[in-house]
């Protein structure tokens, strides 16, 4: 059945060109050789990836952007797994709901939340800029890696437990022994969108950011409104290039459908 | 002597209850089956006796204590899964050797044990290999090797075999018979399948509704159905509803309208008086049409509806004064439909069922 559509195929065309030529026009403009970012660009030179270094704000939010979304992963997991773990090995009154309060953080628009968490976590409780910001990121992540972990335990035989436990294992030293090397590729492929996730954010870390404390896309954000010259357009290929690295990593890991199915 | 006891178990999911009141000896060193259709509870009392599910009512005794809150990894029962439940994660030989490894057995005793009982199994020279790595049956065999190789106080199957192809089945069926035999150990094997409990059972539990209908040797079952329901679990499809009985030297005259039979008595009734009668339909007899009225006992007169061929037989569906009868048999000339015929019923084959 390889029948030819035209009219598909242009149509998918036209998909791919409105998709993906923005990403192929700031690609080409990172090559830019004057101080004005601009499109066609007049040469090629890598003048503003060497820019990027020179920058001190992009160095310094960058390790921020590093640290908060690491550490985040970490917080997301400890309260993610377990909780895909109960959603998925039990059922109980109000699991529905739980689940839903999983992943509001999704549905929830990122500027409301931001707003809420600022306006409790640094007004009312006078946390500190960063605590605030690690909250915000944990919050993010959390419905990410209950997600995918949950939809890797629908697939997992809890019989597999079950023998664990007869064979004399403890409840920990079953989930541990025989559980989690079962799910362990879902756990690093909710890892790797949960961080991709948390560091792009901007809608969170907005609010959550000041003098002195900043993540990578904010201080980007920032120096957009002083300068147009084409470092931004570097810094943005860079960036595509990581995602594009991790985003391969995950369908390797599990394929990439466990987060287009709703 | 009796090993394993459940008393008065109950079982509730919410407000379903899965088993009420359920009572059960198993002796040491048998095989004992539960055999019934899907949700008649058999699973539930395997999980019960595993320590999966707690009952709500009731005790469970086990070489004289109570294992009733006992936990699951305190109980030393193995157990086979429908699925085998083999760690997809670990080798044939770490598979089977971690039950001695969370007993804290010694390594060097780990390896001679796992090697022995993969002995026992026929998968001697499988260590380094993986489950997915291996067929049906060989993970069939490591899900046994390593329920067995803890010594377990009692071993559970449920549906092993069910995963398996028709031919495997009848095979590792006979394997599972020969390791339990060997090993001498208590045995409790679910199966929905009537003849993979009757030949491998020392005793067979049939189950419906969360009831043990009938328990007794696979032999007396199969002869011997105590009520209608076993009856036709096991392939009594011919009933008959009889209107009056009398009992005399072990044979028992029943009426049903104008037609007389005789029966004997059924030892797995429990209760006197059974006016039931069941009879299996390679045992109901087709014969042609007897003109000598009805008069004769056990014979009843009726006409063909369906002739169906089964290969090794024929299959008839008889139109009879007392409703429609299946009966199979082989024949050179078959009847034909619409055909006049005289079913017998021997009266060592017709059983009256509560």
């Amino acid at each position: 059945m390889r029948e030819k559509h035209f009219g598909l195929g242009l149509f998918s065309l036209l998909v791919f060109v409105f998709l993906l030529g923005p990403l192929l026009i700031i690609f080409a403009t990172s090559f830019e050789p004057g101080i004005v970012l601009q499109f066609p660009p007049d040469g090629f030179s890598f003048r503003w990836y060497e820019q990027i270094f020179k920058v001190e704000g992009f160095l310094r939010t960058f390790k921020t952007s590093i640290a908060i979304s690491l550490l985040g992963n970490v917080f997301a997991l400890l309260f993610g797994i377990p909780a895909a773990y109960a959603l998925s090995r039990s059922s109980f009154r109000g699991k529905e709901l739980i689940n839903g309060l999983f992943l509001s953080p999704i549905l929830i628009p990122g500027i409301v939340l931001g707003f809420t968490l600022m306006k409790y976590l640094i007004v009312v409780y006078h946390l500190p800029m960063y605590a605030g910001l690690l909250i915000g990121h944990t919050v993010i992540m959390l419905p990410f890696i209950v997600r995918v972990v949950a939809s890797s335990l629908s697939t997992f035989d809890f019989a597999i437990e079950e023998a664990a436990l007869s064979l004399g294992a403890g409840r920990m030293s079953a989930f541990f022994k025989v559980v989690l090397p079962n799910i362990r590729s879902g756990i690093i492929a909710s890892m790797l969108i949960a961080f991709l996730e948390s560091f792009n954010n901007i809608d969170i870390s907005v609010y959550m950011t000041g003098p002195g404390v900043s993540t990578l896309p904010i201080e980007m954000l920032t120096y957009v409104e002083n300068h147009f010259d084409p470092t931004i357009a570097a810094i943005s290929v860079l960036l595509m290039v990581l995602t594009g690295v991790l985003m391969l990593v995950i369908e390797r890991l599990m394929g990439l459908s466990q987060f287009t199915r709703r | 002597m009796t090993l394993l006891t459940l008393e008065s178990v109950s079982v509730a999911y919410g407000s379903q209850t899965i088993l009420k009141d359920l009572n059960l000896d198993v002796e040491k060193g048998q095989l004992l089956s539960l055999l019934g259709p899907s949700g008649c509870g058999k699973t539930t009392t395997l999980r019960l006796i595993a320590g999966f599910l707690e009952a709500k009512e009731g005790t469970f005794r086990f070489a004289g204590d109570d294992y009733t809150r006992k936990p699951v990894n305190k109980r030393n029962f193995g157990i086979v899964f429908q699925s085998y439940a083999l760690f997809p994660h670990m080798s044939v030989f770490d598979n089977v050797a971690f039950g001695l490894r969370m007993r804290k057995t010694k390594e060097t005793d780990v390896k001679s044990r796992v090697k022995r009982i993969l002995e026992v199994v026929s998968l001697g020279g499988f260590e380094t290999r993986f489950p997915k790595e291996l067929s049906g049956g060989q993970r069939q065999r490591v899900a046994i090797a390593r329920a067995l190789v803890i010594e377990p106080d009692l071993l559970l199957f449920d549906e092993p075999l069910s995963n398996l192809d028709a031919n495997l089945r009848s095979g590792m069926r006979v394997e599972i018979r020969r390791i339990q035999q060997e090993l001498g150990i208590t045995t409790l094997y679910v199966s929905h399948d009537q003849e993979e409990c009757f030949s491998i059972s020392d005793r067979v539990a049939v189950m419906n509704k969360g009831l043990i209908e009938q328990i007794d040797r696979p032999e007396t079952i199969f002869k011997y159905p105590a009520t209608e329901f076993v009856a036709r679990f096991i392939g009594f499809h011919n009933f008959l509803n009889f209107t009056e009985r009398a009992e005399s030297e072990g044979v028992i005259s029943l009426r049903a309208g104008e037609h007389l039979f005789t029966a004997v008595a059924n030892p797995g009734t429990t209760r006197p008086g059974a006016l039931k009668g069941a009879i299996r339909p390679d045992d109901l007899v087709v014969a042609a049409e007897d003109r000598s009225g009805p008069g004769v006992i056990g014979s009843l007169p009726g006409i063909v509806k369906v002739s169906t061929y089964l290969g090794r037989s024929y299959q008839y569906v008889v139109e009879t004064a007392l409703g429609n009868f299946t009966a199979n048999q082989e024949m050179e000339k078959p009847f034909y439909s619409g055909q006049s015929v005289t079913l017998r019923f021997p009266p060592d084959k017709l059983v009256l069922v509560d």
